[in-house]
């Protein structure tokens, strides 16, 4: 491991910490201007974590060390998570600890988490939130296994850092089983973020709450931690989703130049896709709840189509 | 004159532009009168109780019956000792709570299945009486409330409010549940009792007027055009005509800018934020329009007893006109977008279904009751001045699911701009307010056809000179029990976006 390398990991983990609050703010910025709205801008995610920092912390009378342990625990998933994905350079030293599976679990273990801590209080809402985020889970996770599976198949490894190697470094060649792979992820992504349709990011109303039923107990800190880590994960299914889809332009050796460009690439790409998540946020109205399994059955079939189109085509 | 079934020989025509007569009858004409009214296709408009101790008479019970294009106003003395009634609950649903309402404030009782509190929370006891007389202090006294319970493998319940997430009244709401599917839903409401029937009594009524326009504030000229109606047939008022054209103007346009927040708010709930922002955007644009032309956004105040507290030149009249059409071409194209958005109306459609038969049982009013294909609008069932004169429309939608509360919204708004358009062209000259008249009468009634259906407001004259007896009555007390209806069957996440297409009032409902 070369101390280039750990540096490099050092700064992808601290821009994925410092910057995904960034990239939810800039989504509901999109959000506002599409809805022909002024919006808050898009560093207003820092100033809801200042004054939640701020906040005093009010914990409830039922709560166990599972309440308490859940925000910190999240986090540090989110931070493991953000730290796999190649952001920048597929040569980061964490990449190879951990292959697109072990990813997977590492968002389950996540999910397990603010389960646990929503039952524990016992509230009617937690354990309402916490049965629905299962329910989601244990739909989106198969799907995004076999959104893994096409470009693995590609590149025959389920590692992340040898599949964007991979598709970096070979001729710019279109997969179409990628194309598959890629329109099934963007399902996923929508359902495992908590975004419109499958859930309603802005709602205040409890009784439609998917993943804000799981916070509605927290407060001060805890709710921050909570917040930072749901900006965390978005960033790090949209690094995810670039990372497989959109790698080009990464830096193979991890010089500073590349990494400059990396960067200045990676900002454009966030940028975009944060704009077209916001687009479908717009566009979209929320889905019944009954309705979500349709959709990750959906988001399941088409990767499954992508894996038999690879197959089809030889490619 | 339609009959009602042998009633006419007691009944006593009163003052006022609404078709109601009025009579003090026995426990069994008075159960009879309501039975004959039930089987007739008439429905329960009001039922409330005043100490009548100062005049001899004990106290009475009275129910407020829409019986064949009349409004019957029907009493009856309780018994003296046990301040017995008859039970009505069999006959008129809606009756249960607001007997359940008549206990908690006067003590008066009838043998009916639901004795539970209503209003009372705990903030006084049940030997106090807040609307008797001689009612000065109470002392809180808490007790459990017991919801009806659903038994069965994996049924549990969620508990809702009275404390929410978002900025909304007070109002609990006990769903029983299996996974997300509701098995029954029981709302407790009351608990925010202020005392405003008392109060309004106490005031005269130039004052009075301002606070029955904050009892719900969204429903300001409902309120406020009820209470007056009332105070003018009492003291023998003569409302001009323009006064009475300007009153349905500021009515309409009451309807219009709380029907489009409401589009806006139900659009919100499904999760498409760019039509909540569209109908917030247009419902602002008129709430300020209304400021510099009648001196409040919420036209709190311009309804004054014997008139009204602003006019309209001849440009702003122009204006408003112009104003109207612009609203109209912006809610068509903003229509196409709504019933063409596949997501959307996935969610409205069959979601939250009343039918008309509910309707007809549960004695629902207004909006909710026109959205399952039943007529009932004050304005055209019992035609008064000055809707007598103006071409109201029967708006109607068959279905009563929240698509249908969605398109009704759109249908009584460009209704509504017409009739405000047709006011503007045909507005009389002549003065705002009115002197009173040399009349007095013992008792009166006064009714406005508000946003939400119709708002009653019943005075009685205090025979020792005392505070007048006054009675509110919002639509929402016979639509709140729908409500629970509409949410059976669906999913728990589907409410919310059920109760938004109600809109109900609460604090209309506890006075």
């Amino acid at each position: 491991m070369t101390s280039r390398a750990l540096i490099l990991q050092c700064l992808q983990c601290a821009l994925v910490f410092a910057g995904a609050p960034l990239l939810a703010g800039w989504v509901e910025q999109c959000r506002a201007w599409f809805g022909n709205r002024h919006g808050a801008g898009p560093l207003q995610p820092y100033r809801v974590l200042r004054k939640l920092w701020r906040k005093e912390l009010v914990v409830a009378h039922a709560a166990s060390w599972v309440f308490r342990t859940a925000p910190y625990l999240l986090v540090a998933a989110m931070i493991i998570a953000g730290s796999i994905v190649p952001l920048l350079a597929p040569i980061v030293p964490l990449a190879p600890a951990a292959d697109a599976i072990a990813l997977v679990g590492v968002f389950a273990f996540a999910r397990m988490v603010s389960a646990l801590a929503a039952m524990d209080i016992g509230t009617g809402f937690g354990s309402m939130g916490a049965r629905r985020e299962m329910l989601i889970g244990f739909l989106a996770e198969p799907a995004l296994l076999m959104v893994l599976f096409t470009p693995a198949l590609i590149s025959h490894s389920t590692s992340l850092a040898v599949i964007v190697r991979q598709l970096t470094t070979t001729r710019l060649f279109l997969y179409p089983s990628m194309a598959f792979a890629a329109s099934a992820y963007v399902m996923v992504l929508l359902a495992e973020n908590a975004r419109i349709p499958v859930d309603n990011p802005d709602t205040h109303l409890e009784l439609t709450m998917i993943h804000g039923a799981l916070h509605l107990e927290y407060a001060g800190r805890h709710l921050a931690l909570m917040e930072w880590a749901g900006a965390i994960k978005l960033a790090t299914y949209m690094a995810i989703g670039i990372a497989l889809f959109l790698p080009w332009g990464m830096s193979a050796t991890g010089s500073a130049s590349g990494i400059a460009l990396a960067t200045g690439l990676l900002a454009v790409k966030m940028t975009a896709a944060g704009t077209a998540l916001a687009a479908i946020e717009t566009l979209l109205a929320k889905l019944r709840l009954f309705r979500v399994p349709e959709f990750l059955g959906t988001a399941f079939m088409v990767a499954v189509l992508g894996i038999l189109v690879h197959f089809l085509l030889g490619t | 004159m339609p009959k009602t079934s042998g009633f006419d020989a007691h009944l006593t025509r009163l003052d006022g532009p609404l078709p109601a007569w009025q009579a003090v009858v026995d426990h069994t004409a008075w159960r009879a009168g309501c039975a004959s009214c039930r089987a007739d296709g008439g429905h329960l408009a009001s039922l409330w109780g005043t100490d009548a101790r100062h005049a001899g008479k004990g106290f009475l019970v009275h129910a407020l019956l829409a019986w064949t294009g009349r409004l019957v106003w029907l009493s009856t003395q309780a018994g003296d000792t046990a301040l017995h009634y008859p039970d009505i609950s069999d006959l008129f649903p809606a009756a249960a709570r607001l007997q359940r309402a008549m206990t908690d404030l006067l003590g008066l009782a009838c043998v009916s299945a639901d004795t539970r509190p209503w209003l009372r929370h705990g903030a006084w006891s049940a030997t106090d009486f807040p609307l008797r007389d001689d009612f000065m202090t109470a002392t809180a006294s808490e007790a459990p409330y017991p919801f009806v319970r659903v038994a069965g493998e994996g049924v549990h319940e969620i508990a809702v409010g009275p404390i929410h997430a978002g900025i909304i009244e007070s109002g609990h709401f006990r769903f029983s549940v299996v996974g997300d599917d509701v098995l029954r839903l029981e709302s407790r409401l009351g608990y925010l009792h202020k005392g405003v029937e008392k109060a309004l009594g106490a005031l005269p009524p130039a004052q009075a007027v301002r606070l029955a326009g904050r009892i719900c504030g969204d429903s300001t000229v409902a309120y406020a055009l009820a209470y007056a109606m009332a105070v003018e047939a009492l003291d023998g008022y003569t409302v001009a005509p323009r006064a009475q054209a300007l009153r349905a103007l500021l009515l309409e346009r009451e309807r219009i800018a709380n029907h489009l927040g409401d589009i806006g708010a139900i659009c919100g709930d499904g999760g498409l934020a760019f039509g909540q922002a569209q109908f917030g955007l247009l419902k602002e644009h008129w709430l300020q329009a209304q400021q510099p032309l009648f001196g409040h956004r919420y036209l709190m105040d311009t309804i004054t007893v014997g008139g009204v507290a602003c006019d309209l030149g001849a440009a702003d009249a122009a204006a408003m006109t112009a104003q109207c059409h612009e609203l109209a071409n912006a809610l068509h194209e903003l229509e196409e977008i709504i019933s063409d958005h596949a997501g959307l109306q996935e969610r409205f459609l069959g979601t939250g279904r009343v039918t008309a038969e509910q309707v007809e049982q549960y004695d629902g009013v207004g909006l909710i009751a026109r959205a399952a294909g039943v007529r009932r609008d004050l304005r055209l069932e019992f035609p008064h001045a000055p809707y007598a004169d103006l071409p109201v429309e029967d708006t109607r939608h068959p279905v009563g699911d929240v698509a249908a509360r969605v398109a009704l919204r759109f249908a009584e708004i460009h209704a509504a701009l017409r009739l405000i358009c047709r006011i503007l062209a045909t507005l009389p000259e002549g003065p705002l307010a009115t002197a009173p008249g040399t009349a007095r009468r013992t008792c009166a009634l006064g009714g406005a056809e508000g946003w939400r259906g119709e708002v009653f407001v019943t005075l009685e004259r205090h025979a020792a000179g005392g505070p007048h007896r006054v009675h509110v009555h919002d639509p929402s007390w016979q639509n709140w029990p729908l409500l629970e209806l509409a949410a059976l069957d669906g999913l728990v996440p589907d409410f919310p976006l059920i109760n938004k297409s109600f809109n109900l009032a609460y604090s209309g409902h506890d006075l």
